[in-house]
């Protein structure tokens, strides 16, 4: 790990102030932050420790339902606030099947939506990557590249976001709010994380030291909440990465859909909301053929960018099942293996 | 810059001057509290044999730098057992063969012991299966930690139930 400078600021306007400088990194609960600085991925000249700046830390029920999350949150208690879990159940699903329960007790929800891609050549020092330094090149094409994108990546970097949170996050239209030099300002977090085309080091919209303050769920989107899931698969049962994931979210009237939210992950450099996808299903019955029409929407755009063929039709499979599971209804208790398909029936 | 911390350590309050803000909890506890009872698997937070209790909860003390923990109540693995008696979770373990080799066990103990107040997994093994998933043991001893857990659960509802009454 390099040396760098520490500072625990006390207030929001000192700590955008101390991050602002060439070189610096805030640094929440360091689960992501540290193992790459560890890797010498991340070599930031100073620390800026947001842990204990006051006002980040509160989950706060909105008047009109939705839901204020402060940055510091950690993943574990947002998961199992039991107000929250009831509002938005596929996102509390969605956090317990990320990391461990161990990560998930330290890890905070502003760490976890700048957590950076798990490729493996982005965490190879020795290997070319475009992200890690522009004009590199980059090893993952041609190379072990089964898990990589099949949507929205580009030449230059075929990378996935990691994050099971976000997922659920963009269909259900979240809102990150940012404090900066200037101000402060909402950035809708479906165009919060960015696709790599031909700057694939650049990831977020945030502007050197700008500060996650908190998310927002807005009200309109708890309506989902009786027919909400998200779905995971992943290599191992628990405590893995996905391969790809889903989230889904319908809104029932006479039997017909009459509103749906979708978004998947584990296919691009950003959780990727199907917005065809969720236009096709209003109107329609809650059937599998109406959830395959939708799938073969979302998917429509997608190419492999590698030995990655599988995850398409791997992602149309899981968007009919998370969409079946949704129509069926948000289960009473979280299942003992959250998102997992071999939880079904539990 | 001061670097100096202070640290409930199994109960007894501890202040230690850092040499540098890049020690993580885990190092701190082996290499200047000589409590190596907290192992190093990975070192990256991918195993969970530095499984300690931060302020009641469980964490990797791995990707925890001891810095941004200043004041904070920490248990390890040689803070567990009450005196001469070891805590129900160690009982347990030993009964049940919870371990081979052992290097994978202080973490598996504290990890426990955060699930089991933790309250999510209750005797549902599915759960405790979940519950315990950030602890690898490569001598795959799962079955005797899964059993471990169970019991442990049990004998501390036992108990609870016992003082209730
Ligand atoms: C072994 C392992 C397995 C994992 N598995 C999963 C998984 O299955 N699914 C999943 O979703 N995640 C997984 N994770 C990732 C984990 O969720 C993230 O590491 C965690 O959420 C990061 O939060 P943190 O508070 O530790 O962030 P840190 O590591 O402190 O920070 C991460 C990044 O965010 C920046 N940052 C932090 N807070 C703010 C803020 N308020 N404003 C601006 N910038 C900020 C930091 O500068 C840094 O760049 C895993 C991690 C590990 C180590
Ligand atoms: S896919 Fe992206 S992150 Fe991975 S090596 Fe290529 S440029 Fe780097
Ligand atoms: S040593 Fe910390 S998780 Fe492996
Ligand atoms: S007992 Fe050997 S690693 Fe678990």
């Amino acid at each position: 790990m390099n040396r760098f400078d520490y500072i625990r600021p006390t207030t929001i306007p000192e700590a955008v102030a101390a991050a602002s400088a060439p070189g610096a990194a805030y640094l929440a609960a360091g689960t992501n932050l540290v193992d790459l600085m560890k890797g010498g991925i991340a070599r930031p000249s100073r620390l800026v420790d947001v842990g204990r700046l006051p006002g980040l830390s509160a989950i706060e029920h909105l008047p009109d339902g939705g839901v204020r999350i402060g940055a510091l949150v950690r993943n574990a208690d947002l998961a199992y606030d039991p107000g929250f879990a009831r509002r938005f159940p596929a996102v509390a699903e969605a956090l317990l099947s990320g990391a461990s329960a161990q990560l998930r007790n330290a890890a905070t929800v502003g760490g976890n939506l700048l957590q950076r891609t798990r490729c493996a050549y982005f965490h190879d020092v020795a290997s070319a990557c475009n992200k890690r330094e522009p004009g590199a090149g980059c090893d993952a094409r041609g190379g072990e590249n089964r898990l990589h994108a099949v949507l929205g990546w580009s030449e230059g970097c075929i990378a996935t976001h990691p994050s099971d949170f976000c997922v659920p996050l963009a269909a259900f239209n979240a809102i990150v709010e940012v404090a900066g030099a200037t101000g402060h300002r909402d950035i809708p977090l479906e165009e919060f994380h960015l696709l790599p085309g031909e700057t694939p080091e650049r990831e977020t919209l945030l502007a050197p030291g700008e500060l996650i303050l908190a998310l927002r769920l807005p009200g309109t989107e708890a309506a989902f909440a009786a027919h909400a899931r998200y779905l995971k698969v992943r290599e191992r049962t628990s405590y893995a990465f996905a391969v790809v994931s889903a989230a889904a979210g319908l809104r029932l009237d006479g039997g017909r859909i009459a509103e749906a939210r979708l978004a998947l992950g584990g296919v691009a450099l950003k959780p990727w909301r199907a917005r065809a996808a969720e236009a096709a299903l209003v109107g329609a019955t809650p059937d599998e053929a109406a959830f395959r029409l939708a799938a073969e929407a979302a998917l429509e755009a997608a190419r492999p960018s590698g030995d990655n063929a599988f995850k398409i039709e791997l992602a149309r499979r899981i968007l009919v099942r998370a969409l079946t599971l949704a129509a069926a209804g948000t289960p009473a208790r979280m299942p003992a293996l959250p998102a997992s398909p071999f939880a079904i029936g539990a | 810059m001061n670097l100096s911390i202070t640290l409930t350590v199994n109960g007894r309050e501890r202040m230690l001057a850092l040499p540098d803000p890049r020690v993580t909890l885990l190092d701190l506890l082996r290499d200047r509290l000589d409590l190596t009872g907290t192992k190093k698997g990975c070192d990256r937070g991918h195993c969970g044999a530095c499984t300690i209790l931060v302020d009641g909860r469980r964490t990797n003390s791995c990707l925890a730098l001891a810095i941004s923990h200043d004041g904070a109540d920490i248990l390890t693995i040689e803070g567990v057992a009450h005196g001469d008696t070891l805590d129900p979770v160690q009982a347990a373990f030993i009964a049940h063969d919870g371990f081979q080799c052992g290097y994978c066990t202080p973490g598996q103990i504290m990890s426990a012991i955060g699930l089991i107040r933790e309250g999510q997994a209750g005797t549902d093994p599915e759960r405790v299966r979940e519950g315990m998933s950030g602890n690898l043991c490569r001598c795959g001893a799962y079955a005797g930690i899964t059993e471990a857990v169970l019991e442990a659960q049990r004998a501390l509802d036992a108990a609870e139930q016992e003082q209730a009454a």
